[in-house]
């Protein structure tokens, strides 16, 4: 099954939960499967994930509520740290949580081009694919959204340091 | 180049996306702007904790399993549609896939021949191979001894496909399937070649003699095809085309 962690991947961060993520990556693969001919054969992994994409989208688009309010599950993702020391340790935790925050956060447009970028380490050519927009339009989400990353986390970490 | 539109380059700069003129620039600029370089180093270090921190979320075994048995579904489907006993039995049952694959790999077969014939028959060949490796269903009978692939083959087929294996020449004879290609049960031979996977096709044809290699390229797939003792033979990969015609002159020696 080719690319199938990488469609996963983009899903379960679109649609923030696994039900929802898997049930958007098998649409999709039996979409591809049934769809190829239109594939131009230039990338199949960008090509899969636009499917993917697409399939989120309008997921998404029947369930708004739903999905904006899928909270971040401390419990399912706790973290092994490996670091002894409790302080430490619940410093690097609350780093770690407020990353995956502040990336859920993010509109979709921005959250997917950081995922393909950063995550799946795309070309930005690979991006636009995936998400059927201009390179230049891949190239000024990426600095926007970047900006609003940076932004989150030094907002939640000035709360905190207030706290 | 000032500030303002160094600024927008700098998201671009740290990820190699620039030309090499504007990588020039910007990298000036930051030499000597304060703010763009403190920007660049808080961009750096923001890929640095997301490719660290942020969770790359992987298939369960239990989705990879769910999705294989529904592609196999479907292409069990496919199969039934395609081949001309059974379009009757099945016709209530298959879908919209189903009318489309008769647009699109049927219809055009019953309208050309000739040259054109061979085109559409190099697409099937193409669909094919996709399919098989889509679905996971590439091998019926997995084994790398020509003399046990070639016996799997007798009764299910009406012609005796030649089986080489090319193992010391580097194209490892993984195993064979039956498939239905050009309107009939065809035999599929596997072979491996570093991480590519060939798909060699075999089926009677009267229509062609001698025993030249005709090449094709379909969406970033190559073939090659040659007759050979009344039987048409279709190899297909994505591996380039330079090895894939080595290894059809191999097999056809």
């Amino acid at each position: 099954m080719p690319h199938l962690n990488a469609a996963y991947n983009l899903a379960r961060w679109l649609m923030r939960n696994d039900h929802d993520a898997e049930d958007a990556v098998q649409d999709a693969y039996l979409r591809a499967f049934r769809f190829f001919d239109s594939f131009d054969g230039e990338d199949a992994r960008a090509w899969l994930l636009a499917i993917v994409r697409n399939r989120c989208r309008s997921a998404l688009a029947q369930t708004p509520r739903r999905a904006a309010t899928a909270e971040f599950d401390e419990g399912k993702h706790a973290l092994d740290t490996g670091a002894p020391d409790p302080e430490s340790v619940a410093l690097r935790k609350s780093e770690i949580h407020s990353l995956r925050a502040c990336i859920d956060g993010l509109p979709n447009e921005y959250r997917e081009v950081i995922v393909l970028r950063e995550l799946e380490q795309m070309s930005y050519k690979e991006v636009a694919t995936a998400v059927a927009v201009p390179v230049g339009t891949v190239m000024s989400r990426l600095s926007r959204g970047r900006i609003r990353l940076q932004e989150c986390i030094a907002s939640r970490l000035k709360r905190e340091v207030r706290q | 180049m000032n500030c303002e539109s160094a600024r927008e380059l700098i998201s671009p700069f740290i990820d190699s996306e620039l030309d090499a003129a504007q990588a020039a620039e910007v990298e000036r600029h930051i030499q000597t702007c304060i703010a763009c370089a403190e920007r660049q180093f808080e961009y750096l270090q923001l890929r640095t904790r997301v490719r660290a921190d942020a969770p790359y979320y992987s298939a369960s075994e239990e989705l990879r399993a769910r999705i294989e048995h529904a592609l196999h579904r479907k292409a069990a489907a496919h199969e039934r549609w395609r081949a001309p006993w059974g379009w009757i039995g099945s016709a209530g049952a298959a879908g919209f896939a189903a009318a489309l694959l008769l647009v699109f790999v049927l219809a055009p077969n019953t309208f050309y021949s000739g040259k054109a014939g061979q085109d559409v028959i190099a697409q099937e060949v193409v669909s094919s191979h996709v399919r098989s490796l889509m679905a996971g269903h590439l091998i019926d009978v997995r084994s790398s001894d020509q003399h046990t692939v070639k016996p799997w083959f007798a009764g299910k087929l009406d012609f005796s496909p030649k089986v080489k294996d090319l193992a010391p020449q580097g194209y490892v004879l993984t195993g064979g399937r039956l498939d239905y290609l050009d309107g009939r049960a065809v035999a599929g031979l596997v072979f491996g070649r570093r991480q590519h996977v060939i798909n060699l096709f075999v089926w009677p044809s009267s229509k062609q003699s001698g025993s030249r290699l005709s090449t094709f390229a379909i969406t970033g797939f190559n073939i090659v095809q040659w007759p050979e003792a009344g039987l048409t033979y279709w190899a297909v990969s994505d591996l380039n085309a330079a090895e894939l015609r080595e290894f059809a002159r191999l097999y056809s020696e």
